[in-house]
């Protein structure tokens, strides 16, 4: 825990104590107007407002623009810019090292969906408790702007160059593989990312975050299907959702009948509020069809797409103690002379 | 057999052979899947269990069943256990290899073989035994699909009997090997017995090969170096394994999980005190070593050539960021697929660069299982102590072949954490950077990620001394100097050199792993047959000690003796010497896939020392170069 401050005359602290300053980091160094930035103040926002303690976070990220992103938010957390696609097993091992750790890991839609889709694939099954946060474009940035697996068909690249390649849905591969919390947002909308981020954060297992994150100056453009403006247009929310942590005693009013409660593992309650069609985040096959719908309209499904609260996480599923394995002192884990003895006498 | 062939062939071998005691090679040839490794595992532990020097080299292929596959036990009094070429008892049980296993033999070799195969007609200078193996297994076993694995257990009976091993000993090596399955027992004990009444009324000793009780394996284990390594990194206190199968390192994982399930099991709570991970693939196995290691925990993987190469890019990452993490590499024959149930020493220079840009890395190669324990609790201090990958050089030959041993010492030093940032020493050292270089041993203090101490963005990129990314020429150049620095303070750290001076010789020898084996039978053969002594360096680790320099420095020639084609060690020697000291050294080089044999450096050093090799029959001369000129 950080150690708690008296607040500066009239800053506002959170429940564990700490101001908001002290959840942001260093200097951005990406583009002016970049979805990035906002994604990272909306994390500081939704960190602060929790009362998460910086001290227990590991901030993961691979390689690109999304994952120099890390640097910008929560400056004391521990941080690891690990390497290209590779970023979801250096995140299991360091929770598998110290269990009482809050992840977040940033990748991009490159990091992800073509190096890492391997590593993505198993850490959705494995359900390991980390909040996974693909900053999506559809361009690779940082290399000035080729193709990403989730560009879509008949999109042009500022040059002219046209995608012939299928996107891959990120969300509908997470659900089809089982992820327990599979949500899609962007960067320009505040209220949903932010609730999205915080029920992610009271989420126990992987919370899969895809959000619309345009890159303004690769692929803002016309014929882009990632650019604000096709965002805004073509963005189609699936709730109205709103976010009551654990702590709060807040009651949400609402007419019977138009809104969903999900309680979440930490006892936080997100609200959905029913748009248009009868959404239920609970319903797995559900998902897979609104979200296949809706890229067959040109359109993107965003909210929260399903949800499991109660899948057990990968943790739970091995058995551990509950110290971090890695504070355990010498005399519980190397085994007294008997055992080698024992083993030494079996051998003999 | 009919008597008038029996005394032909006494003939045709000259006198009956003066009895050979506890001095040959005894090759199985059967099929694999077919239960002859149990039955190899009882011969092997009955001549352990008479205190004789044994050792037992599996040549499996790659597969899972019906491809022929050799167990060769070599019983040596003296205790050479390193492979020998000649085999001179074969035991021939598949109809496939079963001519050409014949026809291979050297004269005066015995053959014991299933009767329809009728093999006697191959040679004449053999001593042959043919045994109805399927009419003796009906007799014992009703169920037919057991027969298959039963069958096997006879030819240990017919071996019993012929070589004078106490059928007991088979029986009490059954039982260790089959302990919990009595019925198990029961059935393979009938074989057993079936089999040595079969020799005992049908088959007339003519060999000369017999095993007679010693005194020399008193106290000893039998072990494989993966199960070894997988005890080592146990009471090294290893917390979170993340793994990927791969011949031949499964086995060194599969132990430790089997180690770990039954003595790393909290009392109170039963939960464990450790995390098993089978990854995906090697790539997302060092990832979640490195993550572990990064996050304040003792990790480890294990793996072969082909997973080393998978995880070169997180090698790197590991080296250039600083994080802890122990990697087993059993090596198998490259490149590629290359031979997986072959041993070779290939992967060395690979190793020590893993990587682009320059890195370089830790090694240690054990070559006794001992070594393979012992190293791997090393292993762990060395990663922590100097925060980075360390490579454990182990071989398909040590790792999944039997080995006696001294029992294993428990380890007397306590764990080494390194250099982990505390309250303490952040007072002492003012502000911390996480690549700082507060004491100039290269070494800086690391904090670890929940331990309130703080905190710092690791990564791959440029950084300087506080782990900021940077791109500036003089961050970039101390650091990376930072670490050669380093890398220079572990030398003395590492695993020291066996070394034995031969003042009066002139040659010396340098070898690792398992090459060493050989080297020691080798360096007696030199010495009987042609009065050549040699010095002996042992390397044990990577950077190499000063005491290097020092040994070639005194001896004319150096051979480097190993296990791969491109003399891998000799060349990664070179960079460390002096021109004059690199051009002592000589190779040799044995790269077939199976386990290098002393005759094979014998002959080799002999050839390049001037000397020729004559063979006259079976009698061997060696002259010197200069021999026979001038009137030597």
């Amino acid at each position: 825990m950080a150690s708690v401050t008296s607040p500066s005359r009239g800053k506002k602290v959170n429940r564990i104590g700490l101001e908001a300053p002290q959840y942001r980091g260093t200097k951005t160094t990406l583009c002016a107007g970049c979805g990035h930035n906002a994604i990272s103040e909306r994390i500081i926002n939704a960190c602060f407002d929790m009362g998460i303690d910086p001290a227990l976070v590991v901030k993961l990220s691979g390689i690109g623009c999304s994952s120099k992103s890390p640097a910008y938010f929560l400056g004391s957390a521990h941080g690891f810019n690990a390497v290209h696609g590779r970023m979801p097993s250096v995140g299991t091992g360091a929770l598998l090292a110290n269990r009482k750790l809050i992840a977040i890991g940033v990748s991009g839609d490159g990091d992800t969906g073509a190096i890492g889709i391997g590593q993505f694939v198993h850490l959705m099954r494995r359900n390991l408790p980390i909040i996974y946060i693909i900053e999506d474009n559809g361009c690779y940035g940082l290399t000035k702007g080729q193709f990403s697996p989730t560009a879509d068909l008949g999109s042009k690249l500022k040059t002219g160059v046209v995608n012939d390649l299928p996107p891959i849905d990120m969300c509908a591969l997470a659900v089809e593989l089982g992820a327990s919390f599979v949500a899609r947002s962007f960067s320009g909308d505040k209220k949903q990312l932010t609730a999205v981020l915080k029920a992610a954060l009271s989420h126990r297992g992987t919370a899969m975050l895809d959000v619309l994150s345009p890159c303004v100056t690769f692929n803002d453009h016309e014929g882009s299907t990632k650019s604000y403006a096709y965002a805004k247009s073509h963005d189609d929310p699936l709730e109205e959702l709103s976010f009551v942590p654990y702590f709060d005693d807040i009651t949400v009013d609402h007419e019977p009948g138009t809104t969903q409660e999900v309680v979440l593992h930490d006892g936080s309650t997100l609200y959905l509020k029913k748009l248009d069609d009868d959404y239920n985040p609970l319903d797995k096959n559900q998902a897979v069809k609104v979200l296949s719908d809706t890229r067959a309209r040109g359109e993107f499904a965003t909210g929260l797409i399903y949800v499991e609260p109660k899948k057990p996480d990968f943790l739970e599923v091995l058995n551990m103690v509950d110290e971090p394995l890695a504070t355990l002192s010498q005399e519980r884990v190397r085994p007294p002379k008997q055992v080698l003895e024992e083993i030494m006498d079996g051998l003999r | 057999m009919v008597p008038s062939e029996v005394a032909v062939q006494e003939v045709s071998t000259g006198q009956p052979a003066e009895r050979v005691v506890n001095d040959f090679s005894i090759q199985v040839a059967t099929v694999n899947g077919s239960g002859s490794q149990t039955a190899n595992l009882v011969l092997l532990r009955s001549i352990f269990q008479m205190g004789v020097p044994v050792s037992g080299k599996n040549l499996f292929p790659s597969n899972i069943a019906g491809l022929p596959t050799w167990y060769t036990i070599r019983v040596n009094k003296d205790g050479y256990i390193a492979r020998k070429k000649e085999i001179d008892f074969l035991v021939a049980m598949n109809p496939e290899t079963a001519r050409e296993d014949v026809l291979s033999l050297g004269p005066g070799a015995a053959v014991v073989y299933d009767e329809p195969l009728k093999l006697d007609v191959l040679r004449d200078d053999l001593f042959f035994y043919p045994v109805p193996f399927d009419k003796l297994v009906a007799g014992v076993c009703t169920d037919a699909k057991l027969r298959r694995l039963v069958r096997n257990m006879i030819y240990d009976g017919v071996l019993s009997n012929l070589m004078q091993v106490d059928l007991s000993q088979m029986e009490k090596a059954l039982s260790r090997q089959l302990g919990r399955k009595p019925k198990a027992v029961t059935l393979n004990k009938g074989a057993l017995e079936v089999g040595f009444e079969f020799a005992e009324t049908h088959l007339e000793k003519r060999d000369p090969f017999c095993i007679k009780p010693m005194d020399a394996t008193k106290g000893l284990i039998l072990i494989e170096g993966n199960a070894a390594a997988a005890v080592g990194a146990l009471m090294a206190g290893v917390t979170v394994v993340a793994w990927y199968p791969i011949t031949p390192s499964s086995s060194l994982c599969e132990t430790l999980i089997d180690y770990l399930r039954k003595y790393r099991i909290d009392e109170k709570t039963e939960k464990a005190t450790f995390a098993v991970v089978q990854a995906e693939d090697e790539i997302a196995a060092i990832g979640m070593t490195i993550g572990a290691g990064w996050a304040g925990a003792r990790s480890m993987t294990s793996t072969s050539g082909p997973g080393v190469s998978l995880m070169g890019e997180f090698a790197g990452l590991a080296y250039y960021a600083e994080v802890p993490a122990v990697i087993f590499d059993i090596q198998r024959v490259g490149p590629s697929t290359g031979l997986p149930t072959r041993t070779a020493q290939g992967d060395v220079l690979t190793t020590a660069f893993l990587s682009h840009g320059d890195t370089r890395h830790l090694m240690v190669f054990p070559s006794t299982v001992e070594e393979c324990y012992e190293m791997a609790i090393e292993a762990f201090d060395l990663a922590e102590r100097f925060q980075a990958p360390v490579f454990v050089m182990s071989d398909l030959d040590l790792g999944m072949n039997t080995w006696m041993s001294k029992p294993f010492n428990y380890p007397t030093k306590p764990l080494d954490r390194g250099k982990v940032l505390d309250e303490e020493t952040l007072e002492r050292i003012g502000k911390f950077g996480r690549y700082r270089d507060v004491d100039g041993d290269g070494v800086a203090y690391r904090s670890v990620p929940g331990d309130k101490m703080p905190a710092y963005f690791c990564r791959g990129s440029g950084h300087n001394e506080w782990a900021q990314y940077s791109e500036r020429p003089d961050d970039y150049q101390r650091n990376i100097d930072r670490l050669a620095r380093k890398f220079e303070t572990a030398r003395n750290w590492m695993p020291a050199p066996e070394v034995e001076i031969d003042r009066k010789a002139s040659i010396g020898v340098i070898a690792y792993g398992t090459t060493h084996w050989a080297v020691v039978e080798s360096r007696d053969q030199l010495k009987a047959e042609a009065d050549v002594g040699t010095s002996y360096y042992r390397v044990c680790a990577y950077p190499f000690r000063t005491a290097m320099a020092s040994f070639i420095e005194r001896h004319d020639r150096v051979y480097v003796i190993e296990q791969n084609r491109d003399a891998q060690m000799l060349s990664l020697m070179k960079l460390d010497l002096a021109p004059e000291l690199a051009s002592r050294l000589r190779s040799v080089l044995h790269y077939t896939g199976n386990p290098i044999d002393a005759r094979t450096i014998t002959d080799s050093i002999l050839l390049q020392e001037g000397y020729r090799v004559e063979k006259t029959g079976a009698a061997t001369s060696i002259v010197p170069r200069n021999a026979g000129v001038g009137g030597e």
